[in-house]
């Protein structure tokens, strides 16, 4: 794995070299030995007006280098939370990391200070947004855009850092870059913008990219554009992601893994193919239930019925009783430990609990 | 853009014709002529007078004759004044006029974006309440009440200030405050609340999740945004400036155009009324007419050209 390092570092001296594929790429898919980060039992609260918000009550997840993890569930469950705590990004005062870590390679993110932090931030981690229409500033030429992050963090002239700006520009694929530099937002599309954020994120050669979201305001075709962007870039750089999605077709596509959170909680995670072929989760196998397939009819679709729990008073048992077809006594009460289903595989559930599983025997 | 401002440029005249033609007959419909106080004048001399200022025209040959003395800039002499022509006055005043309200509104400029950019970045905080504070007494004190209590204070009780007139730099102190504190007021809350708005903007977390110093991500990526609701009123509150230093002037015994107008007003000074109303209609004219300029360069949607393509 060092010997990655090594490469990613390589490119980051010349402009010409930027994104160039090291041998290894491909297979470091399959590999996933280094984990890269590494959430661990994460509280977030916001403080409104209404009360506290338990936005994140114990997420805890690992990320593995080249890997990407997809991270599902309805709005609200708090996926955006999850990837702000991670970039740095929680709004203050209003809310406070009240417990966790976030270790990135090793190194505890939620105890840097803010200067600190803002090594990290586009350096080591970046995000990319959802609305490609409002993540870019209107007022500034692209050009500047692209650049600044890079003329932050890396002692480079301008030129060197607009070459290399220029060079990402037809990497993620928009024509004529070196005349686009020039242009501002507005000149252009979603699509083409949503690239533009992307380059952006791409500038100081992160090994974390976080998307949230990132082809949900887009056309479905351009949806695909993008997605085809992201596995490309991965191949060429072997950048870890996190993608944010509520989309299970973006998952199907481009997910290694999946974490499916609720209320807080990452309540099942494991690889793409043990949570889309064998989900043990209820809440789970809903959302599959739910999505629309083209062997189904538009009447056969099967949303999960009622609403989450509202996380001003979260439940103290399972999150999911409310809703769930299998609901005992016990779900009511008592939080499910995560209980392992394979070595990748692990869900929050008491139907999975050895203890239950003897019940029910 | 060159055809940007020819459009304007013509808009400005029309702009100009109208406030002119307006003033006019605004002004003549006003009962009352210029020689009413004079209880001496005999019908014979009232008639020489008229005559000599054009006075017994119709309506219709002296409207045109006032658009023509427009057109050449030359406004005529005074009635009042008899040594005087309004150009002369014009030149004498409105420098002075001009001064006062431009370091006015530099003034007003430069502290309410500072103050209102500070309370914004300390949302709910010690200096954001008192910014605030601070506002609302601006705003709802009239120019004229702060003036008096400005001399009062500084002038009269404390002696550390001259009370009035404009002859030095510690003269132009009080004049300016007085008639700074509302524009500075209105500005600084336009900007706290736009800025407030443009920093939960995306594009502000997008610049924080670069990694960005504060300094870096206030200035470059959140101020312009937020300047561009202040661009906006910039106009209005020129024109509220220029008629402003009328009164202060008026209050601080200050020798600009506000003194002319007002007499030429009571007096019923045609031509005075008449040369200082265009002339500064005009002036307002074109300020606006910068004002759009400056907001075109701060805003690149805004286009004062047709020439890209959308992509
Ligand atoms: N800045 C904030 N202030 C108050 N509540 C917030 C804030 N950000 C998120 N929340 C709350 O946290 C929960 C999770 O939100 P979020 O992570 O945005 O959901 P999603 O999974 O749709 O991205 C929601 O209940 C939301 O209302
Ligand atoms: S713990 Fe109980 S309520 Fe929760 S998902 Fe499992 S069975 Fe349903
Ligand atoms: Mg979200």
């Amino acid at each position: 794995m060092n010997e990655d390092e090594n490469t990613l570092k390589k490119n980051g001296q010349g402009g010409a070299a930027v994104l160039t594929k090291p041998e290894a790429a491909g297979k470091r898919k399959q590999v996933f030995s280094e984990v890269m980060l590494s959430v661990r039992d994460l509280y977030v609260s916001f403080r409104t007006f209404g009360g506290e918000v338990q936005a994140l009550r114990g997420v805890s997840f690992d990320l593995y280098k080249g890997e990407t993890l997809a991270i599902v569930g309805e709005s609200g469950c708090g996926k955006s939370v999850t990837a702000n705590t991670i970039m740095g990004l929680i709004p203050e005062p209003a809310g406070r990391i009240k417990n966790g870590s976030v270790l990135f390679k090793g190194k505890d993110l939620t105890k840097l200070d803010k200067s600190k932090m803002r090594k990290v931030q586009g350096v080591d981690i970046s995000m990319i947004f959802q609305d490609p229409m409002t993540a870019l500033n209107p007022t500034l030429k692209i050009g500047e855009q692209l650049t600044e992050g890079l003329r932050t963090h890396q002692k480079v002239s301008i030129g060197e850092a607009r070459k290399k700006a220029i060079k990402l520009l037809e990497v993620v694929g928009i024509p004529n870059p070196e005349e686009r530099m020039k242009q501002y937002p507005h000149q252009f599309s979603g699509g083409m913008r949503q690239r533009i954020v992307i380059a952006i994120a791409l500038i100081c050669e992160p090994e974390l990219l976080i998307a949230d979201e990132p082809t949900t305001a887009l056309d479905v075709t351009i949806q695909a554009q993008i997605l085809e962007l992201f596995e490309e870039i991965q191949e060429r750089t072997g950048v870890s992601i996190i993608l944010i999605t509520h989309d299970l077709g973006v998952v199907a596509k481009i997910a290694d893994r999946i974490a499916v959170m609720y209320a807080g909680k990452v309540i099942e995670i494991g690889t793409k193919r043990e949570v889309f072929y064998t989900p043990q989760h209820p809440y789970t196998k809903g959302l599959l239930a739910s999505v629309p397939r083209l062997d189904l009819k538009e009447e056969e679709l099967q949303p999960i019925e009622g609403t989450p729990p509202d996380l001003f008073a979260p439940p103290i048992g399972c999150p999911f009783t409310a809703r769930c077809p299998f609901a005992m006594e016990v779900c009511d009460r008592i939080y499910p430990g995560t209980t392992d289903i394979s070595v990748t595989h692990a869900v929050d559930c008491w139907l999975q609990d050895e203890r239950a599983k003897k019940l029910f025997d | 853009m060159a055809i940007y401002i020819v459009k304007r440029f013509f808009m400005m005249i029309a702009t100009i014709l109208i406030i002119a033609t307006l003033t006019f007959f605004l002004m003549h419909s006003v009962p009352g002529s210029p020689f009413d106080e004079e209880r001496t004048s005999n019908p014979t001399i009232q008639a020489n007078l008229e005559k000599f200022y054009k006075l017994d025209q119709p309506t219709h040959v002296q409207y045109f004759d006032y658009l023509k003395s427009i057109a050449t800039f030359d406004f005529g002499p005074s009635i009042k004044k008899p040594n005087e022509t309004v150009n002369t006055l014009l030149a004498r005043g409105f420098p002075i006029s001009f001064e006062l309200g431009m370091v006015t509104i530099l003034v007003a400029v430069i502290s309410g974006i500072t103050l209102g950019t500070l309370a914004a970045l300390r949302h709910n905080g010690i200096i954001d309440y008192s910014a605030m504070a601070f506002a609302v007494i601006g705003i709802s004190v009239p120019n004229f009440v702060l003036a008096t209590v400005l001399i009062q204070q500084f002038a009269v009780n404390w002696n550390l200030l001259p009370p009035a007139t404009w002859s030095s730099r510690m003269h132009m102190i009080l004049p300016t405050l007085a008639l700074a504190t509302g524009p500075t007021a209105i500005i600084a809350r336009l900007t706290r609340s736009s800025m407030l708005e443009v920093l939960t903007q995306d594009y502000i977390k997008m610049a924080r999740a670069k990694g960005l110093s504060p300094v870096r991500i206030v200035l470059r990526h959140a101020l312009r945004n937020a300047l561009m609701p202040v661009v906006t009123i910039m106009g209005t509150m020129l024109a509220g400036i220029l008629t402003g230093t009328f009164v202060i002037e008026k209050i601080f015994a200050i020798p600009g155009m506000g003194k002319y107008f007002v007499e030429s007003i009571n007096n019923r000074d045609y031509p005075v009324i008449m040369g200082s109303t265009v002339f500064y209609s005009a002036f307002l004219v074109f300020m606006l007419f910068l004002v759009d300029i400056v907001y075109g360069f701060i805003d690149p949607r805004i286009k004062l050209h047709r020439k890209e393509g959308d992509a």
